[in-house]
């Protein structure tokens, strides 16, 4: 954009640099030159001092300086600030001109440099006339110098140099052209910046000091002028803090100025750039509170200040440009590092400048159309000699003009006509725009997506006044959903009603028909006369006609979209349209919804429509579709209306398709699964809804899913939420918000009609077959075709089970690892109606658990549905939870021949092995037969046969049985040794003769077997009698490999009288024994101890006869003694 | 006093929105609707501090040109925003304050009527009432 009036000058807006002229360098032909002047732009960073170098001629000509004035009391300012000074300041007139000259210090012909040298500075000097420029020389030198002080030449002739320049020794430097330029440079630049910073001080002394002479009345405009200076001169000199001081004592001096209409403008105009000065300090020293503040002061004090009424424009657009380019330094200052938040940042000033350019569009709008007829006024009082203006602010028709009227009335009014003429040229909308798109690029950036939302609307709406629809109707569309989904009606009608109006204007009919459908909606807050237009002109554009302008609009846009309706109408095809609604709120809602959330294969699907309209009249729909996930359905639920479009409007009661407003209306439909569709879903994938006919123009209103839209989802929450009574409702009717929807239903299979029935006796015991007998029953009226029977372990338990689980259906082998846990598909055949059929299972389990059996019957039978034949395949499934336990226990001990428990055996010596089989079954069992194995470490000492064989044992009793066993002489016996084992084959009673017998095979445990040195065993008969004698033999046998020595004693006893050694002690030599023969002569009755025998050994200290007893008998039962028979006794008895 | 007085429900919907009838309502709309960004900010703010000792009334919540727009939150999430006129000098911080009690006060009321539908816009005469003596005392 080309900058306007109101724009800020730019050397207004830049960073005051001083300002340092560099003369005598030759950039185009001089290498060296051209190296020194790029040594002093490039890398201008922050840390080198803030210059503004210009290279100029030697004999540029300077601006001249007026003769200073000595006394101002006749003097009568004409404005505040010229407008050239600035600018003269920071470009035209330098602060230090520098005057480069190549002259080393052992150049030959000295004499005659130093005089051209002197010539050089003596022009700079001539045309610097009266100005307080400093001058300074510099040599440009091949050489690098001696450090100062040693070349006595070198300082000789800069003596004489700076003596023949008029100069002082710190104005004339030397620049050795070497390696180090970038250093030198650097070195230079700081010298000219304190050579800078004296001339500005200098300055500012000078305009401080022309202060005295003012007084107040007639020099007002002058305090301003020079405070400003003053600040202008301190930013000069970078002494930032004083400038801002000087710049407020400025700020305040203009609002003391007395303001009238003539110089309204001037002094707006100053106060502007005054204020634009300071908040650019204040967030340059970071303290942007500061800032805000007096740019809050600053717009306070100005807003009333409007000027002449004719051109309230003018201040329109001054506020507005007071508001951006304070947002312009609040976002320069961010990008510097400064932090915003979301209340306070750049985003609220764009705005606030937009809505300023708004008014000033409003207020140039009403101000510069008044009166047509007059023509622009010639001459062209806008137009100034100078071909700009003196002052800043002032009226180019009468510049310098300070007093309270204007010099010429007539001029004057040429003036402001040419002023409004002006603006009727700027393009509002645009400036409007581009500031709204900057506010929303930092309401973006700090969070405020409604306002940012709200910004953009109000964008769409400049593009609307601007004529440009397509940008106005993106940016509509844009942010439409936000308010929608937020539910702000209010704002999404008046956003829809800008937007109808574009697509009006543009002549888009799907657009035009979109946003209609919403207005005529429940969302829309439009009055009920503006829904019935809007209702009234999509039927006539339905119709293929044009439909009536909608109001508030531009009347020559009307025209335009006029005729483009006519082309638009006339135009044949593309005449259908389909809109999704589903993220709108149209004026149609749809719920469906299938009857149940799942249908049978034999009952036909059922589904209901339901729709409702919320226009105002009665709309009539020419087609209803529903879509599926299978499209083969579709073609059932469809509902048409052949209408002639020009009934459309007319409510006819029974018209099918014709809806009256806020009833609900239900439409059903009917269809038949499809067999192959069993175990699917069917969905709703669209709901349709046609509008307008074929042959005219068409629309067709798409729900994706099963209706609902933007909306319906919180009305439903909200309607269940409701306490309020349902409306009674005549049978037919339905009330809206009892209706829910239901997108998609299963088909399942058809209801078998046949029994399954499992008899078993559980539980089941460990590694038996176990009998399950399946009997299936048909209940069915025809005839199951290909019955299947699934039978076994139900998948999906514990793998352990699937790998001790096996199914057969031959009972008569015991099946093993190469039978499957689950038997698949087992035919049966046909079943006729009634008809039963048994099956038989063997099932073993190696573990012990509960399992899940699971029967599963299939099959399929021809039925009619609704007319129509089908092959429904139907199942049944039974399962059974059976527990595996273990039939018996085995418990096994040692004992010894006196039945004493064992825990270890001795070599040689016979000892009981006892078994205990303790029956844990529930049901009986039968014991075949037994089988002790012996290992090679055992021998028998008699036949092993089994004593079980046949047993049947009932649940809680026990069999046992009895093996005498002896243990041959073992290497390592004290570890135990292994016994054998121990088969039982065995079979429920209750089983079948072909069921094979079970074999538990049990591990007998191992046993301790120890030597003893010494065995002892007694002979004597089972039983004594009292007085007869009693012969009773010992036999002492040595096990050792030694002679041992024994003592042997017997320990008389009450009971016995006895014969034989009663103290002896023998030898016995090895692998020999000894017999002792004793008689005992038992003396009373009953069970009576034997005389006990203790032996010792004399060479086993360690081996007591404790150990010996254990193998003879310690008591023996003695009978009475015997009497002849007695008759007188029996005589008595 | 109040230029416009909006119950905004927890899911950010207009349960009640008055404002003067004098000047453009949609402006009072926008104005109510887009300072539910500094709102929402608030809460989300204050949410990580303690919930329990939470204060109710958000203060200012951004100053417009023209007006003033200040926020209260109720520990449901309701929302009142009452905006008054820039101009209006006399409305210190605790009239404001005030006016907000009031107005949840009154809201409670409405909650507490048994066939009020939690989330339907606002139709109480004495809640209309309320907001009207609000709105005209001063202007």
């Amino acid at each position: 954009m080309s900058p306007t009036q109101w724009d800020l000058p730019p050397e207004l807006c830049c960073r005051p640099m001083a300002f340092v002229a560099l003369t005598g360098l030759d950039m185009v032909y001089n290498a060296i030159h051209r190296a020194i002047w790029d040594a002093f732009c490039a890398n201008r960073r922050a840390d080198r001092v803030p210059i503004s170098f210009k290279v100029l001629p030697g004999d540029h000509e300077y601006p001249k300086c007026r003769t200073k004035r000595t006394s101002y009391e006749w003097y009568i300012p004409k404005g505040i600030l010229k407008t050239g000074w600035m600018n003269k300041h920071l470009n035209l007139v330098p602060a230090l001109v520098v005057v480069f000259y190549e002259l080393d210090w052992d150049e030959a012909q000295w004499k005659e440099k130093q005089s051209e040298c002197a010539t050089k500075v003596e022009i700079v000097r001539t045309s610097l006339q009266g100005r307080n420029t400093k001058v300074a020389v510099v040599l440009i030198q091949k050489k690098t110098p001696l450090p100062p002080g040693e070349d006595l030449i070198a300082s000789e002739r800069a003596a004489a140099l700076c003596n023949a320049c008029d100069l002082s020794g710190k104005s004339l430097f030397v620049l050795p052209h070497t390696d180090h330029l970038v250093g030198y440079i650097i070195r230079l630049e700081n010298a000219f910046y304190e050579h800078a910073q004296t001339y500005y001080y200098t300055e500012l002394r000078r305009v401080k000091s022309h202060k005295e002479f003012l007084n107040k009345t007639t020099h007002q405009l002058l305090f301003v002028r020079h405070q400003f200076k003053i600040a202008f001169f301190s930013e000069l000199k970078q002494d930032t803090q004083n400038a801002l001081k000087y710049y407020r004592t400025a700020y305040n001096l203009v609002h003391e100025l007395r303001a009238h209409e003539t110089n309204m403008l001037e002094i707006k105009n100053m106060a502007g750039f005054i204020n634009y000065k300071i908040c650019r300090l204040c967030f340059q020293h970071n303290t942007p509170l500061d800032a805000i503040a007096q740019f809050r002061k600053h717009i306070d004090l100005c807003k009333k200040k409007i000027g002449s009424a004719e051109l309230a424009f003018e201040h329109a657009a001054w506020m507005s440009k007071q508001f951006q380019s304070f947002g312009d330094l609040f976002d320069e200052a961010i990008k510097l590092g400064l932090t915003a938040i979301q209340t306070q940042n750049p985003g609220f000033y764009y705005q606030q400048a937009a809505y300023y350019a708004q008014e000033r569009k409003q207020q140039a709008n009403q101000l510069c159309y008044h009166d047509l007829s007059i023509n622009y006024p010639n001459p062209d009082p806008l137009e100034t000699a100078a071909g700009s203006l003196d002052f800043y602010g002032q009226r180019p028709w009468r510049q310098g003009h300070q007093s309270i009227d204007p010099p010429d009335p007539e001029k004057e009014k040429g003036g402001i006509l040419a002023l409004q003429r002006k603006e009727r040229d700027v393009l509002h909308s645009e400036l409007i725009i581009a500031l709204l798109s900057n506010a929303v690029a930092q309401f973006k950036k700090y969070k405020c997506p409604r306002m940012k939302s709200h910004l953009m609307v109000q964008m769409g709406e400049e593009y609307y006044h601007a004529k440009d629809y397509t940008k106005a109707l993106k940016l509509l569309d844009y942010v439409m959903c936000d308010y929608r989904t937020e539910r702000w009606w209010t704002l999404l009608t008046s956003i829809l009603t800008t937007a109808l109006k574009c697509s009006y204007l543009m002549g888009q009919v799907k657009d035009y028909i979109t946003y209609s459908l919403e207005l005529i909606g429940r969302a829309s807050t439009l009055r009920e006369d503006q829904k019935s237009r809007i209702e009234k002109n999509v039927i006539k554009v339905l119709m293929n006609e044009c439909p009536d302008p909608e109001p508030d609009c531009d009347s020559s846009a009307v025209k335009a979209a006029q005729s483009l309706w006519t082309d638009r109408v006339s135009l044949a095809g593309s005449n259908d349209f389909t809109i999704e609604v589903q993220d709108y709120i149209p004026f149609v809602q749809c719920k469906a919804k299938f009857l149940y959330p799942s249908f049978h294969v034999d009952i036909p699907v059922q589904l209901h429509v339901y729709l409702k309209t919320d226009c105002p009249h009665p709309i009539r729909f020419s087609k209803l579709c529903v879509s599926f996930n299978n499209q083969e359905y579709n073609q059932y639920c469809v509902v048409e209306e052949p209408c002639q479009s020009t009934h459309i409007l007319e409510p006819s009661a029974q018209g099918n398709m014709c809806l009256v407003p806020r009833k609900t209306r239900k439409y059903t439909f009917k269809f038949v699964a499809r067999t192959e569709d069993v175990g699917k879903k069917i969905e709703i994938t669209a709901v349709d809804l046609m509008l307008g006919s074929e042959n005219g123009r068409c629309v067709l209103i798409n729900w994706r899913g099963a209706g609902g839209d933007a909306a319906s989802s919180q009305e439903a929450l909200q309607a269940t939420r409701s306490f309020k009574r349902r409306p009674r409702l005549t049978e037919n009717e339905v009330d809206w918000d009892t209706v829910s929807i239901q997108a998609n239903t299963m088909v399942i299979s058809r209801v078998p009609r046949i029994s399954v029935q499992i008899h078993h006796e559980p539980p089941a015991l460990t590694n038996e077959m176990y009998w399950m007998v399946v009997s299936i029953q048909s209940q069915e009226d025809t005839v199951a075709k290909d019955v299947k029977l699934t039978a076994g372990l139900k998948p999906g338990q514990d793998a352990n089970l699937t790998q001790t689980t096996y199914v057969t259906l031959n009972g008569s082998e015991m099946c093993d690892d190469s039978h499957p846990a689950l038997l698949p598909d087992i035919s049966i055949g046909e079943l006729q109606p009634g008809q039963k059929v048994e099956k038989s299972l063997y099932v073993r389990c190696g573990t012990t658990g509960t399992r899940i059996f699971l029967v599963h019957v299939s099959y399929a039978v021809d039925t009619t549905v609704e007319d129509k034949e089908i092959v429904c395949k139907c199942h049944k499934d039974e399962t059974v939870n059976i527990e595996t336990i273990v039939p018996f226990d085995v418990a096994v001990k040692f004992v010894s021949s006196k039945f004493e428990h064992l825990d270890r055996v001795y070599v040689d010596i016979p000892f009981l092995l006892m078994t205990d089989i303790l029956s844990a079954s529930p049901w009986p069992l039968n014991l075949v037969s037994s089988e002790l194995q012996l290992a090679p470490s055992m021998a028998a000492v008699d036949q092993l046969d089994s004593q079980v064989e046949q047993v049947v044992l009932q649940t809680g009793e026990s069999a046992s049985e009895c093996f005498c066993l002896t243990c041959p002489p073992v290497a390592s016996g004290a570890n135990g040794v292994a016994s054998g084992l121990y088969v039982l084959s065995w079979k429920r009673k209750s089983s079948r003769e072909n069921v094979p017998v079970v074999s538990t095979v049990i591990t007998l445990p191992h046993v301790v077997v120890e030597t003893i040195p010494l065995y002892v065993h007694a002979d004597l008969p089972s039983f004594g009698r009292v007085r007869e004698s009693l012969p009773v033999k010992y036999h002492i046998q040595n096990r050792t490999g030694l002679v041992q020595d024994v003592e042997m004693s017997v320990e008389p006893s009450d009971a016995f009288m006895f014969s034989g050694l009663k103290q002896v002690r023998l030898r016995i030599l090895p692998g020999t024994k000894q017999e002792m023969l004793y008689n005992f002569y038992p003396l009373m009755a009953g069970y009576q101890n034997l005389p006990s025998l203790t032996i010792n050994l004399l060479r086993f200290p360690g081996f007591t006869s404790q150990l010996l007893r254990r193998f003879l008998p310690t008591r023996i039962f003695v009978k009475p003694q015997g009497r002849q028979v007695d008759d007188a006794s029996i005589a008595a008895a | 006093m109040a230029v416009c007085i909006a119950v905004i429900a927890k899911e950010n919907y207009p349960l009640y929105i008055r404002s003067i009838p004098t000047e453009n309502e949609l402006k009072f709309h926008y104005t109510v609707h887009t300072s539910l960004d500094v709102v929402e900010e608030k809460i989300s703010a204050v949410g990580k501090a303690l919930v329990d000792q939470r204060e109710l009334y958000l203060g200012l919540l951004y100053p417009t040109e023209d007006y003033k727009v200040y926020g209260y939150v109720t520990n449901s999430k309701v929302k009142f925003v009452i905006v008054v006129d820039s101009s209006n000098t006399a409305l210190r911080d605790n009239e404001i304050r005030s006016m907000f009690r009031k107005l949840h006060n009154s809201y409670t009321d409405v909650m507490c009527n048994p066939f009020y539908n939690p989330g339907d816009p606002i139709q109480s005469k004495a809640f209309d009432n309320m907001v009207s003596a609000m709105m005209v005392q001063v202007c």
